[in-house]
């Protein structure tokens, strides 16, 4: 039924026909002949004048899903339910609105109806709102109902199989059974493969790639000079770059961008984060210890609630769950209601689109527009997070006071082994500083040094005020080793955000089961306007199986954990496979990584997609072993370079005939610098620059206005905090992942200050003079030898003929080599992957 | 010219960037517009001039943003009730918390200005001489009375969720014209208030975000080379333009690729063109004078020198407008900062024949509440349920009231314009329509206005 009309219109109207049909007309409707010419004469002209623009069969866009031209209309309701009820006008909807006593809902938007109009359609309402104006249509939906079988017949929705490998013409080209989905539509468009890439350029492909380094010149000479075949000597390097301990640092980011990971919450309150680095390091080793992906995500959906082996092992599931807390937060949100509602939406929307590509987040407030999810499925899913407590340190609140609260966060094991942060981490974990206390009595200090300093003091007031200093000294000493717990308030209260800190306990951010309660619907998003409860589950369209029961007492984010690991699961496979080949080809099979919805592109191969998810998954979901597969392929060797006799074919290189040609992300572009200049540091920092740092706001002086000099550090870029809206100028230009939004795909753009900054950064101008110094002091016969190991530093390549005689024209003249340097590290060639 | 055999548009102009260090610029004289570009498929900057949707009114605009909100019933709505109000007790203009307060009258007398007679507020005895180019909006409103998520709102048309800012859009949507110099500028932001997000880009890429120039510093960030002379410079890039170029002959359709050659030709240009723009001291005595002193005097001077090169969007920043308190001394001192400077901006325009198609637009995130913020106080509180904002230049009528509050100045009663309606209507006078203006991010056509903006058409000359 596409009518919406409720039964109580259709049985009036039935009644009418039939009196009608009776001859009794005239004496029922006697009495509301006088209504009926109320209506006519005060309230039509009034609906005319002020409500037909919007809410008519005429309007050109009809306003809140609300017609008032029809007696059906306005009794079917609107977007907010129901508006006219006939005979209570205190209880109607449209009193309120046009009574402007609402300030987000007022009718009409721009201006008041005066007091007498109001009057009218009071008493209008209250004679029981009589409508001669009955047979006009109500809103038809402005879209079809969502049709779950019909939406299950995506692509994306059907459950991977393994298909038949295709026939190809060159049977002697492929490596692995992937080439010959590859090779099957290159033959099928007619043109040929790539040829391989040399060596050279491989070996800086898969480093890059891998690690997010550039090789050093020892290990492409070593490779180069590789006695064993192509295909051994390659995998050799591919396993070495895959046992490194920088392989997770390379990963682990890509992970990152896509759990919208940051060390502060954004936004209006911008406090920082103290503890994400944990759940930083621990997607860092779960990478380098080659997790399960399905059990990676698993852990941080419901690792507080999986069976552990140890207590560590507890500590390191606890702190997976951090993916729930880091969403970027508006902390000056008063509203409770709509506070947990914004933390909900971005759970469901990021674990929409990090794990099922899909952009589920947009049925918060409507029925997907494009994709088989409904509202409901919104809020069944919401009804999960609702269900459970989000452990991020801070909480809402408006004006000043405290915005974190320690209990807030999950607490781990006093092992001393704090997960996620393997053997670095091993010392005693500083103890949590009670901040507001230190800052009361850095102030009482500075106060008193003043004091101290007048010359006019009487001798008994000098001395008080030096017992006061020394006092106060020895307190402030106290707060800044941690040895005073905060002050209790009278009555054993205690003090306001401040007096949980426990010096003895490691915090990390995570989640724990909330109140376990099915959540309302809410119309529009509205958080006030609530629809019916929704029982929680997952999208109707991916459980064509049936949906597990939620256990009575539990949120249900194990069986969200479950139901997502499961091998059967059409998306959690697919867009993670998918993932993994975006990276090493420079373009998923799926273009748009995040949205395999019907709004997102299509794969270009389908079957070669499906055949490595199975794989995938038979493989025990292992990211390495993917990673390795997709490596040792031929599709994978192959050279760059454009071929102009395939490019007249396939432009855009949709078919994979070469390997695409793709910009490094700027922490690669950042690490390889400090590499080149000898100055990276490889080992991992300990904790969080800013942990027991006040919970300072933007602003002068304060943590999140250090990042520029964080940079300068000579940590990989991994280990950098995100700040919020203080990204460093150098990871902006470079296209940085935005911390707040699921971004599995970086931008690309070329713009005048990536110049500027490789130009004129003190950072690449100190990286490229430490770099030719480097050059300079080896041990080499002559200018050009020079040139040349500048080259494989730099590039991992000998300079041709023509370019060795123009760096030598360019180092001609002075010592040009720190300037000639920083023109191999601001080539496009440095920043690209061949 | 043409030095290639191949008579292929797009490899030919390729093969001249391959040839020619000056290509980019030849090219550029030689009428090459971003339109024939795009259809060539050929690289082309993101900043490159984009058509409007229909004939534009404005043609850039200069936000001149007062965070703090400023109180509009002692500078542009003058209420004539409140004087008469004074002390009486009324409701608290949330109707939510605090209850009745007493109305506190303006202590600074309101003038007729100009031929229109436009009342303005005494604290603007320069400005007030330009009423007659001033589009006073006296209705408009926010949906929210906290610094931050209104400011941020103000910015980018969203509380609850992290968007692109409006300078963004209008940039992503118009390209701008002078490639030497980054299309959406904003001089020394306000930093607490949302902080990068007021002039970021959000899902719009990168290059669409607003580039903060300090007036006290050298301008950009890396604008400056401290190593290398200018020769020695030139020589270091035609280095890398040479390995630039070779790369490109590997890869002669990749686009990035040519925006590389592109951007450090630009880069360098650069180096000259914005300190140029920032450097103040090029502006006479008498015209230095005319914009008197202070940091807000130097930015509006800034932003006149940046809209005759061409900027599309610039912002001026000033802080300091919540007067909870000292409302008199405070708002007194404010509005004599700002005075001078911005009537000296809006003449500067005037005499270079640029204010009819400059859009200048002044207002702060809320305004006031006509209740004292304490009984014997001398300040307001917010107020987001009514406030006003300024328009002048960018075709608009001038000498115009737009909208109106109630009596007491507490409600936006008339000609209301909410935030989405402002983003419209500046879209709108720039030649753009509200609901047009999309970008897909994430399977969905996104709009600066939401799915809400009403263009406030009765204000358009």
């Amino acid at each position: 039924m596409t009518f919406r009309s409720p039964p109580f219109v259709l049985t009036h109207s039935l009644v009418i026909a039939w009196i009608s049909g009776l001859g009794l007309t005239l004496s029922i409707a006697e009495p509301d002949a006088q209504k009926v010419a109320f209506f006519e004469n005060k309230v039509r002209p009034l609906l005319s004048e002020h409500c037909y623009d919007c809410h008519s069969q005429k309007a050109e866009k009809i306003k809140g899903g609300l017609l008032l031209d029809t007696k059906e209309g306005w009794s079917a309701g609107g977007d907010s339910g129901d508006v006219i009820d006939p005979g209570n006008p205190t209880g109607s909807l449209l009193m309120e609105t046009v009574q402007h006593s609402d300030p987000d809902m007022q009718m009409p938007p721009k201006y008041k109806l005066e007091d007498a109009e109001i009057e009218v359609l009071e008493k209008w309402i209250a004679m029981g709102a009589p409508d001669p104006r009955i047979g006009g249509g109500v809103v038809k939906s402005s879209k079809p109902k969502i049709d779950i079988e019909e939406g299950r017949k995506h692509w994306a929705f059907q459950v991977p199989r393994n298909p038949e490998l295709p026939s190809v013409k060159d049977s002697s080209w492929g490596k692995d059974s992937l080439d010959r989905f590859i090779l099957a539509g290159i033959e099928k468009a007619g043109i040929h493969p790539s040829p391989d890439a040399d060596r050279y350029t491989l070996i800086r492909r898969a480093t890059l790639d891998l690690i997010g380094l550039p090789p050093t010149v020892t290990e492409v000479n070593a490779f180069v000079k590789d006695t064993a075949s192509d295909d051994e000597a390659f995998a050799k390097v591919v396993d070495r770059l895959l046992q490194s301990e920088n392989f997770g640092e390379r990963w682990g980011r890509h992970w990152l961008d896509i759990a919208r990971y940051a060390d502060s919450v954004g936004r209006t309150r911008n406090i920082p984060f103290p503890y994400a680095w944990r759940f930083r390091n621990y997607v860092i080793d779960s990478l380098n210890r080659d997790k399960p992906y399905h059990v990676f995500v698993g852990e941080q959906i419901a690792g507080d609630l999986m069976p552990a082996k140890n207590p560590v092992h507890r500590d390191e599931m606890l702190v997976a769950t951090g993916y729930l807390a880091l969403g970027s937060m508006d902390l000056n949100e008063r509203d409770r209601e709509q506070f947990m509602l914004d933390r909900v939406d971005d759970q469901v929307d990021t674990l929409g689109r990090s794990v099922l590509g899909l952009t589920t987040g947009c049925a918060r407030c409507h029925d997907h527009k494009f994709d088989p999810v409904s509202q409901k499925d919104y809020y069944a899913l919401a009804g999960i997070f609702s269900s459970t407590e989000t452990l991020s340190g801070q909480l809402n609140k408006g004006g000043g006071g405290a915005y974190t609260r320690t209990t807030l966060l999950a607490s781990l094991g006093k092992s001393g082994a704090s997960p996620g942060s393997a053997k670095n981490d091993g010392g005693p974990r500083k103890p949590v500083l009670d901040t507001s206390a230190i800052q009361v009595a850095q102030k009482r200090l500075r106060f008193l040094n003043t004091q101290s300093k007048a010359t006019d003091l009487k001798p008994k007031k000098k001395k008080e005020i030096q017992s006061q200093l020394k006092r106060t000294r020895t307190r402030l000493a106290q707060l800044q080793k941690g040895m005073v717990t905060p002050a209790k308030k009278k009555g054993g209260k205690k003090k306001k955000g401040s007096g949980e800190v426990n010096p003895e306990a490691l915090f990390a951010m995570g989640a724990k089961e909330g109140k376990p309660a099915d959540l309302a619907l809410r119309v529009r998003g509205e958080p006030d306007i609530k629809g019916d409860v929704v029982s929680r589950g997952f999208p109707a369209v991916l459980c064509a199986e049936g949906v597990p029961e939620i256990p009575e007492g539990e949120s249900g984010r194990l069986d969200l954990a479950r139901w997502l690991a499961s091998p059967e699961h059409p998306l959690t496979s697919r867009v993670m496979v998918n993932r993994i080949w975006d990276h090493l080809f420079g373009r998923g099979i799926v273009p748009t990584v995040d949205n395999f919805g019907v709004a997102g592109e299509k794969p270009t191969h389908p079957e070669l997609l499906d055949h490595l998810t199975t794989r995938f998954v038979t493989d025990g979901w292992s990211i390495k072993k993917m990673i390795r597969t997709m490596m040792l392929s031929r599709s994978y060797r192959m050279s760059s370079d454009q071929i102009t006799a395939n490019s007249e074919v396939d432009e855009s290189n949709r078919l994979f005939w070469r390997m695409n040609l793709r910009r490094m992300e700027a922490e690669v572009i950042r690490d390889s610098l400090l590499a080149a200049g000898g100055t990276l540091d490889t080992k991992r920092p300990t904790g969080s620059p800013f942990e027991g740092s006040k919970p300072a706001q933007l602003g002068k002086g304060g943590p999140l206005d250090q990042t520029e000099k964080i940079f300068q550090n000579g940590v990989r870029s991994i280990y950098l905090p995100v700040f919020r809206s203080k990204i460093s100028g150098m990871f902006t230009v470079f296209d940085f992942a935005e911390p707040s939004m699921v971004n599995g795909q970086r931008d690309v753009t070329t713009v005048a200050p990536q110049a500027l900054f490789l130009m004129n950064n003190n950072f690449v101008v100190k990286a490229s003079t430490q770099a030719a110094e480097r050059v300079q002091g080896m041990n080499l016969p002559d200018k050009d030898a020079r040139i040349r190991y500048a080259y494989a530093y730099t590039l991992c390549r000998k300079p041709s003929e023509a370019e060795l005689s123009r760096s030598k024209e360019f180092l001609s003249k002075g010592n040009n080599w720190p300037a000639f340097m920083q023109a191999l590290y601001s080539t496009a060639e440095f920043r690209y992957i061949r | 010219m043409n030095t290639c055999s191949d008579t292929y548009t797009p490899l030919t102009r390729r093969g001249m960037l391959q040839h020619t260090a000056a290509g980019f610029g030849l090219l550029a004289f030689a009428g090459l517009n971003a339109e024939i570009a795009r259809a060539a498929g050929a690289y082309q900057s993101p900043l490159a001039p984009k058509d409007p949707h229909f004939t534009p009114k404005a043609k850039r605009v200069i936000f001149l943003f007062m965070q703090g909100g400023p109180s509009h019933l002692d500078t542009f709505d003058w209420k004539p009730k409140l004087a008469a109000a004074n002390g009486k007790t009324t409701g608290g203009n949330d109707g939510k918390k605090g209850g009745a307060r007493k109305v506190l009258a303006s202590p600074f007398s309101f003038k007729a200005q100009g031929k229109s007679g436009l009342k303005i507020s005494e604290l603007f005895p320069h400005l007030g001489k330009h009423a007659d180019d001033l589009c006073l909006l006296n209705g408009m409103h926010t949906s929210n009375s906290a610094h931050p998520q209104a400011s941020i709102a103000l910015h980018t048309g969203s509380v609850n969720f992290i968007r692109p800012s409006m300078g963004s859009w209008v940039v992503y949507g118009l390209g701008s014209k002078n490639e030497n110099l980054p299309g959406f500028v904003t001089i020394n932001p306000v930093g607490n208030v949302g902080g990068a997000q007021n002039f970021g880009s959000s899902f719009l890429p990168a290059s669409y975000q607003g580039t903060r120039v300090d007036s006290g510093a050298g301008g950009i960030r890396d604008i400056r080379n401290k190593h290398l002379t200018d020769a020695e410079q030139r020589k270091q890039i035609d280095l890398i333009q040479g390995m630039n170029r070779d790369l490109l002959g590997s890869y002669p359709d990749n686009a990035e690729l040519e925006g590389v050659i592109h951007s450090f030709e630009l880069a360098y240009r650069m180096q000259t063109s914005v300190p140029n723009v920032v450097d103040l001291s090029k502006e006479n005595a008498k015209t230095l004078e005319r914009y008197g002193k202070g940091g807000f005097a130097s930015q509006c001077l800034m932003a006149r020198r940046l809209a005759e090169s061409g900027v599309r969007f610039i912002q001026v920043s000033r802080g300091g407008w919540d007067q909870h308190k000292n409302l008199k001394s405070s708002l007194t001192k404010n509005c004599r900062d700002i005075d001078q400077p911005i009537a000296a901006l809006l003449q500067d325009l005037k005499d270079r024949d640029m204010l009819k198609d400059t859009l200048v637009v002044w207002g702060g995130e809320f305004g006031r509440s006509p209740q004292a913020q304490s009984a014997n106080g001398d300040g307001r509180r917010h107020n987001n349920r009514g406030y006003s904002m300024w328009m002048a230049g960018g075709g608009v009528k001038g000498g115009m009231r737009h909208g109106a509050t109630d009596e007491l100045g507490g409600t936006a009663v008339q000609g209301k314009m909410g935030t989405h309606d402002l983003h419209a209507t500046i879209l709108h006078l720039l030649g753009l329509d509200h609901t047009k203006l999309t970008y897909n991010y994430a399977g969905r056509d996104f709009r600066l206005t939401d799915v809400y903006g009403e263009v406030a058409k009765e204000i358009v000359a």
